[in-house]
């Protein structure tokens, strides 16, 4: 039984990260109908920018550990979004503005995380970083199942980011026309509604999550290196995906669930295992419904 | 006679290939090169079947040519070669030479097999969830292979250069190298009839519109179902190939990065454009090979004018930021590719005279 309660607190852990990055793929998503392959390396360079700021801030003043991260938690989210941003500017908006082929922006994301990973690679070596400490560890233990304070304050934050962004696409005026875009992008702008900044804020807050679950990412595991982001970007996608993509109750739920069947496997199997019964799963689903567990099967008109 | 021009004039190119690697006129370094630039056209030229010609999205070949790799090593090894967990060889190794080629096409089989992994699911997606398994496939493999103790797991197998020694025991010419032409020839052969035939034709109606295609009597799911497993099989050709080549495979070395390589030659070279696949392939090999040599001197001429502090140096991986940056200023400028949609005589109308290209 304690078993059980410690790999369930383990297993909503890591589906917190996964829940966090595919809430990032789900929203550009639906507004753009782009699969922004970036996103997983964009939660890599959110790492990094957290790593930088909180050894800056560390070695600037003699801040007590929680004002740092009280902190870098703001400054991360920010410079994430604004690397998302920057990649919308340079490598999609001109690709849109032309009307070109889905297929070619589909490319041209998968081929800008292969530059964030291996640029990273070629400027700062492949020395791998230590993440400072930020937060004391505290332990709360029932019996045999053990907590730590920060596998909480992950699980609240992926609730909160989810509850903050279901609030935002459902209850305001930005969030409406995010909606408008998606069922409609030429008639959007003719309602005078301004459709790239509405995408701007799209990526800024996409990428701030994902900036967010670096952060945590680091906090939690605190060896980073540049092909970090690849994995489990592909893995929180697939996750969006078997939720149902555009759909942000299905990537909340799809990142659980594949955060459960991660450490289920591990728990039974040997952990080298884990990838081939996550993807074999995932297949399944995708074979019984075809647009994930949420997703609405689209009509094609001839 | 003049028809047959241009085949006998790639033969005998071919020929002279083989001839001048026997008799020692080109060093080990080309040869090895050369026979990369063979796969490296399997490779894309198999994937122009599905990503050109039939406009999905598959960006998981490589898992395919990982099949094809192992299979083919391990039964190599198993019939022709001593070896620490098969034992002795079941063959007698002087029939290396006559089993080789039966064990690729076998292997091209079996990848094309595992390819229905892909092509079931096809039937009722498309697009995006189509990408997801494919990619999801490629870690599949992968990853079940790792798994797989008998055959090295994460560390790998090796033991295919004894194959290829028993072979050089029988007749000492460079077999690799035959091997390498002969299955380009017959895969760009087999792909240029395939695309020629009803069933391409089959195959670029899905491209166009897959409804009105069932609508005029495609049978769909039948034309996927063979334009996948062409594909994937092809990439086992490949990959067997690939992997004698090498003398050594490792599941990591067929992950999402050789699968990007793939599509990259695809892109580069035009959707749906055989010529332009061999050219890219070409092309993107030689770079690659090239940049090898340039990176070292760029770096050493930048450390010279100062620009560069002197701890810095710039490494191989730079090579890895220029590719995906040529493809991405390939999608904004020219995003058919160098010939898309187009084959040779398109550019050049007086080759028709040598060959019939289409």
């Amino acid at each position: 039984m304690d078993i059980l309660i410690q790999n369930l607190l383990n297993a909503l852990q890591w589906g917190s990260f996964y829940a966090l990055i595919a809430l990032g793929y789900t929203l550009v998503y639906g507004v753009l109908l782009l699969i922004n392959f970036a996103h997983g390396d964009i939660f890599m360079v959110g790492a990094y920018i957290a790593f930088f700021v909180a050894t800056f801030l560390l070695g600037l003043f003699d801040f007590a550990p929680w004002m740092v991260l009280a902190l870098t938690v703001p400054l991360t989210m920010i410079l994430t979004a604004g690397v998302g941003v920057t990649l919308e500017r340079i490598a999609y908006r001109p690709l849109r503005r032309k009307g070109a082929h889905r297929l070619y922006v589909v490319i041209t994301a998968l081929m800008c995380g292969l530059i964030l990973e291996n640029g990273n690679l070629a400027l700062l070596g492949a020395s791998r970083k230590k993440f400072p400490e930020l937060l004391d560890k505290v332990i709360y233990t029932w019996g045999n199942v053990s907590v730590t304070n920060l596998k909480i304050i992950v699980i609240f934050a992926a609730i909160a980011v989810f509850l903050l962004l279901e609030f935002i696409v459902t209850r305001t005026r930005i969030g409406m026309a995010m909606r408008g875009i998606s069922y409609d992008k030429f008639a959007i702008p003719l309602m005078g509604i301004p459709i790239d900044s509405v995408i701007v804020f799209t990526f800024v807050l996409g990428s701030g999550m994902a900036g967010l679950a670096g952060l945590l990412f680091a906090m939690s595991y605190p060896v980073l290196e540049p092909y970090m982001g690849a994995l489990i970007g592909w893995k929180a996608f697939i996750a969006a995906v078997v939720g149902g993509i555009g759909d942000i109750r299905g990537a909340f739920l799809g990142g659980f669930l594949l955060g459960f069947i991660e450490v289920g496997v591990v728990a039974v199997f040997p952990s080298t295992y884990r990838d081939l019964f996550a993807f074999s799963i995932l297949l399944m689903i995708l074979w019984i419904k075809p647009t994930g567990i949420f997703g609405v099967a689209k009509t094609t008109k001839i | 006679m003049q028809k047959y021009s241009f085949n006998i004039g790639i033969w005998a190119m071919a020929g002279i290939v083989i001839a001048m690697s026997q008799f020692g006129a080109l060093d080990l370094y080309i040869q090895s090169v050369i026979m990369f630039i063979g796969i490296n056209i399997i490779l894309s030229a198999s994937l122009n079947v599905v990503n050109g010609y039939m406009g999905e999205f598959s960006c998981g070949h490589a898992g395919f040519m990982c099949v094809g790799a192992y299979v083919s090593s391990v039964l190599s090894v198993l019939f022709f070669a001593q070896d620490k967990i098969f034992g002795a060889p079941l063959l007698p190794p002087e029939l290396a030479p006559l089993g080789f080629p039966i064990i690729v096409i076998f292997s091209g089989l079996v990848a094309a097999v595992t390819g229905l992994i892909v092509a079931i699911p096809s039937f009722k997606t498309r697009g995006d969830y189509l990408a997801i398994i494919t990619i999801a496939a490629n870690y599949m493999v992968i990853s079940a292979i790792e798994n797989m103790d008998m055959v090295g797991g994460p560390r790998g197998f090796m033991g295919m250069k004894r194959v290829v020694n028993a072979m050089t025991d029988v007749a000492d010419i460079p077999w690799m190298m035959i091997w390498v032409v002969l299955g380009t020839f017959m895969s760009i052969w087999m792909i240029r009839r395939f695309v020629s035939s009803t069933y391409g034709k089959g195959i670029m109606s899905i491209c166009q519109d897959e409804v009105a295609a069932e609508i005029m009597s495609v049978n769909t799911n039948k034309m996927k179902m063979a334009a996948f497993m062409l594909s994937s099989g092809l990439a086992g050709v490949a990959g067997a190939l690939f992997a004698h080549v090498l003398g050594y495979v490792n599941p990591q070395s067929f992950n999402i990065m050789k699968s990007t390589e793939c599509l990259v030659m695809v892109y580069l070279g035009g959707m749906g454009s055989l010529g332009g696949s061999i050219l890219s392939a070409i092309f993107f090999t030689v770079m690659l090979e090239l940049l090898r040599f340039i990176i070292p001197a760029i770096d050493t001429g930048l450390h010279l004018a100062n620009i560069l502090p002197a701890t810095y140096h710039l490494s191989q991986v730079w090579k890895w930021v220029l590719i995906p940056l040529t493809l991405i200023l390939l999608m904004q400028f020219r995003p058919e590719g160098i010939m898309g949609n187009k084959e040779l005589p398109d550019l050049f109308p007086r080759l028709k005279k040598f060959y019939k290209f289409k």
